[in-house]
């Protein structure tokens, strides 16, 4: 309302009119980069099901997992999913503090997720069953090990991004960054939605 | 604690709710497996229908995906990778297992 004076647009309404239409151009660039990444994704899911039952006589799909440690990790990646958007309300509040602390918590989460991810890993290699044994356990490591590269990347810009709020604030290009992070750490918990529905809970029952 | 959260945001509520509905969505999956209440094939039809399920969930109140205009190209390639995605896993199970079977001869 107070953006036009005197039929003149206010230099404030010109920049943040312009920082939208920045924002909403990456937008789309990074959405297209996601889509991509779901591709990906959606392939190592398919290849995983073509190996299912190609054991080559090495341990089968039936007891490989546990449903426990499954859990815990579904819950510590939502609930990670869940704070992040608490920052990306922050930032929209332009609370810079707030914003530091729900992304410090975000990495928390994340980090427990990869250090179990991490363990079932380790915990499988050293019972014999790791990615060289079968089909079956190639396209397994290679599925959520791409998954776990990619939330680690994840905790990697987290930490970049962090940074930049402490240094810079939140400016319109560090705001315009987190808003995309935000759109890659919601979306690798949908790709673990795939993961524990196509990999660890057909594999427990 | 409450200068963390600015609890007038219309938005927190929108997020709190996606939440909610995402823990139960995996909370009822987990617990059919947990329990064995259903047969295999019952149980794995039901795991697909609430695996799309909280995908959609978290899409819409996470990613923020609507039906409005100011979302169009978001969706249009969201749908356009489906149909990838379709094409890709389906002709992979379809050639693949199809081969198998023809090898088993």
């Amino acid at each position: 309302m107070t953006d036009v004076t005197l039929g003149r647009i206010s230099d404030a309404a010109l920049e943040r009119a312009a920082a939208e239409h920045a924002r909403d151009e990456h937008e789309l660039g990074f959405w297209i980069y996601l889509m991509s990444d779901a591709i990906i994704f959606a392939l190592l899911f398919a290849t995983y099901a073509v190996m299912v039952d190609r054991t080559a006589g090495g341990p089968p799909a039936h007891g490989l997992f546990d449903l426990a440690h499954t859990f815990m990790e579904t819950l510590l990646l939502l609930c990670s999913s869940m704070t992040f958007g608490l920052a990306s309300l922050s930032v929209r509040a332009r609370n810079k503090d707030a914003v530091l602390f729900w992304l410090a918590v975000t990495f928390v989460l994340g980090a427990g997720f990869v250090g179990l991810e991490i363990a079932e890993f380790q915990g499988m290699v050293a019972a014999g069953a790791g990615p060289q044994r079968s089909g079956l356990l190639s396209s397994f490591f290679t599925l959520v090990a791409t998954h776990g590269l990619h939330v680690s990347m994840g905790l990697a810009w987290i930490v970049v991004l962090g940074l930049q709020v402490l240094v810079r604030g939140l400016s319109a290009p560090v705001a315009s960054r987190l808003y995309r992070l935000g759109l890659f750490w919601h979306f690798l918990d949908i790709v673990w939605i795939g993961i524990f529905s196509v990999v660890y809970l057909p594999g427990i029952y | 604690m409450w200068s963390l959260l600015d609890t007038r945001d219309p938005l927190l509520k929108t997020y709190l709710v996606g939440f909610a509905l995402a823990v139960l969505l995996t909370l009822i999956p987990f617990a059919l497996v947990a329990r064995g209440a259903l047969p295999l094939v019952p149980t794995l039809v039901v795991i697909a229908i609430l695996g799309v399920t909280q995908a959609t969930v978290h899409l819409h109140y996470f990613l923020h995906l609507d039906l409005s205009a100011q979302h169009r190209e978001n969706l249009l390639t969201l749908a356009f990778t489906a149909v990838v995605i379709i094409i890709m896993i389906g002709g992979t199970i379809w050639t693949l297992f199809n081969l198998h079977y023809r090898m088993m001869i």
